[in-house]
């Protein structure tokens, strides 16, 4: 696993976007080669965004043949409301990029048969080819995507009952009115994105220090379900200073001695 | 239909400029968000904005004529005379108008009320919404340019009132004096038939002017113009601009020139009762036109640089300026936000005629009436329809 240390968030926004950028265009994607890219939500990734969408302004990244899956999708909440995925994905993202319609696909928590709905996202991924590229974010208790605390290292796709504490800290959006809360959720599995051929984690903030920590340097746990990237082959971790302060001293210089090797990892090619 | 996407452009919505797309089809404003997750299809066409302001249409409430013809003159031939104002006044951002009809004979009113109908916006011009009558039901006191043997009392109620005009069918706001006798079972009865009914060229105590408003009158007619001074013990029409004693804020037509109305005077107006400003031109015959002798109504004119005065006399008589320049100059008069003047000639009017939700706003749903703008709010071009029917540049 690569962890690479970044100063602050933007810093983390800008290596993130530029990682991204730098492996599709080096994919070279076309009519019958489309990349395939996870993707998250969230207020961590979204710097991510917003650089992305400035190089698709400058023309120097289209995502005319990039197919996306997001992770995850509250389940009975209205699609524009706000805090549905769909909003988020469609406002900071999807509507200022060359995307075509065809190749977005985020689970739809309305759908009449949910365990359909995630069975057919599955299959929507195993026909695009699999996931090239799958970059997610974590939460404090180390959840990637909805797999709370104690989901299986190996699920799919699936139907998932958020924990009480997810629900608590969403509540400011909704009025903090619990009722008005989404009690459920779809979500990739841990073994969905296990299935990626490469992972790409982004971390910022003290508050998640402690999850860090459990993923880089405790054992591999379901009950920090990202650790289970321990176990992956192509995994990268861009973290700030901020999130490594449960980090023994030794680990952070040991993958900060390692900066300039990641650093050419988003090195622009020199036509 | 095609799909038509607008980006990189400052759109005016919801009160302010946001960096933002505008999605058009069929005449409308669509919501890009549905199109893209549930018809899944791309826009057809893509148009840069090169990062002007995008807002809607203007709509003048009160504007006499322009390039050469007046409206309460040209009875002869008034289709073409309204035709081609509204084909000129494109240029200046306008897609949408009320024409207005000055105190006329009953003759005049019969003659031409049937033949302006209200119809829609498109490449061949604005919108009209209808006709503005301004009079004959005013104060001969405060007749402005209107001339004194046409003005009238409502002796028998609202039977006066369509004996006067004919047809109520094409009229959407009248204004008129609510001190006269029996005028507010008139102004109850216009409003019954969705008339907006606006209070003008009036002597009317302020206690006066809120029965007006109590019986259904919602906007006042050139603000300052046509009625008397500020009085600090009876502040008059202007009072309703902090009135308390009416069922909803009053909304008020305001000509920008600097010349009906001081900069001052419009910075007060302002200040007192921003929500209700409504941007007018009064605009006359000579709008769009040099200097020289023109006509309103049944009245000789005379224009001499921005100013129209009654010919031999110092009586002002509607403006020649245009409403972009209006829009300009109330930004630089009260030094409010862009969108804030913008409004005012778009979103603004729409309500006073309760068609904010079509006309006036760029949201979902809204017709494609829209003007784009540079930093100056100089308008560059006009779109009816979502279709470009003006251009001010290339």
């Amino acid at each position: 696993m690569r962890l690479i240390i970044m100063n602050n968030p933007a810093e983390v926004a800008e290596w993130a976007a530029k990682y991204v950028m730098k492996r599709i265009n080096d994919f070279k994607p076309r009519s019958n080669k489309y990349f395939v890219l996870g993707l998250p939500t969230g207020g961590t990734p979204l710097g991510m965004y917003k650089n992305l969408i400035e190089y698709v302004k400058a023309g120097k990244l289209s995502f005319k043949y990039v197919k996306t899956f997001n992770m995850d999708e509250y389940v009975n909440l209205e699609r524009n409301h706000p805090e549905s995925y769909h909003y988020y994905m469609w406002n900071n993202f999807f509507k200022h990029i060359d995307i075509n319609p065809e190749n977005v696909h985020i689970l739809n928590g309305n759908a009449e048969n949910l365990t359909i709905e995630c069975q057919n996202y599955e299959k929507l991924i195993e026909e695009a080819g699999g996931v090239e590229l799958f970059i997610g974010g974590i939460g404090p208790d180390g959840h990637i995507a909805f797999n709370e605390p104690g989901s299986s290292l190996v699920s799919r796709t699936r139907l998932k009952t958020l924990a009480q504490d997810t629900l608590e800290a969403n509540a400011r959006f909704f009025n903090n009115d619990m009722n008005k809360v989404p009690k459920q959720a779809l979500t990739v599995g841990v073994g969905t994105v296990m299935d990626a051929r490469e992972v790409l984690i982004l971390i910022t903030g003290a508050s998640k220090a402690y999850a860090l920590y459990k993923a880089i340097e405790e054992g591999v746990n379901h009950m920090w379900t990202v650790s289970a990237f321990q176990q992956h082959s192509n995994t990268i971790m861009v973290c700030d200073e901020d999130a490594t302060l449960e980090l023994k001293v030794k680990t952070v210089k040991y993958f900060k001695g390692l900066s300039k090797l990641h650093n050419q990892l988003i090195e622009e090619y020199v036509v | 239909m095609t799909l038509k996407q607008f980006y990189n452009c400052r759109i005016l919505r919801n009160h302010e400029l946001v960096d933002d797309h505008l999605w058009v089809r069929n005449g409308r404003i669509v919501d890009p968000e549905k199109i893209f997750f549930d018809e899944k299809i791309l826009p057809d066409v893509k148009i840069d904005c090169n990062g002007l302001i995008v807002a809607p249409g203007f709509i003048d409430l009160q504007i006499n004529g322009g390039y050469g013809v007046d409206f309460s003159h040209d009875i002869d031939n008034i289709e073409d005379a309204v035709s081609l104002v509204a084909r000129k006044i494109i240029h200046n951002g306008v897609t949408s108008f009320c024409p207005t009809i000055v105190t006329s004979p009953f003759y005049v009113y019969r003659t031409i009320l049937p033949k302006i109908q209200k119809r829609p916006g498109s490449a061949d011009g604005a919108a009209i919404l209808g006709v503005h009558v301004e009079g004959p039901f005013i104060n001969p006191q405060k007749k402005g340019a209107h001339p004194e043997d046409c003005i009238r009392e409502i002796y028998r109620g609202f039977s006066s009132v369509e004996n006067a005009y004919g047809t109520l069918e094409n009229i959407k706001i009248v204004t008129l004096a609510p001190e006269l006798n029996r005028s507010g079972e008139v102004i109850s009865e216009l409003v019954k038939r969705h008339i907006v009914v606006s209070l003008g060229h009036s002597i009317a105590n302020l206690k006066q002017a809120e029965e007006g408003c109590r019986n259904g009158a919602t906007l006042i007619t050139h603000l300052f113009n046509a009625m008397p001074g500020f009085h600090h013990r009876d502040p008059g029409l202007i009072g309703l601009l902090a009135s308390e004693k009416i069922p909803k804020p009053i909304y008020y037509g305001i000509i920008s020139d600097g010349i009906h109305t001081h900069p001052a005077a419009v910075r007060m107006a302002y200040k007192a009762h921003p929500d209700g400003v409504v941007l007018v031109t009064d605009a006359i015959s000579a709008l769009g036109l040099s200097d020289g002798q023109y006509h309103l109504g049944q009245l000789n004119i005379e224009v001499k640089g921005e100013q129209a005065m009654i010919a031999g006399t110092d009586i002002l008589c509607g403006s020649t300026i245009n409403l972009n320049r209006c829009v300009q100059k109330f930004k630089k008069f009260t030094n409010c936000s862009a969108a804030f003047a913008l409004e005012a000639a778009s979103l603004n009017p729409a309500k006073v005629l309760g068609i904010e939700k079509k006309k006036g706003t760029l949201n979902y749903g809204a017709d494609a009436d829209f003007i784009f703008l540079d930093d100056d709010l100089r308008v560059l071009s006009t779109w009816i329809a979502g279709e470009k029917v003006s251009s001010n540049f290339d």
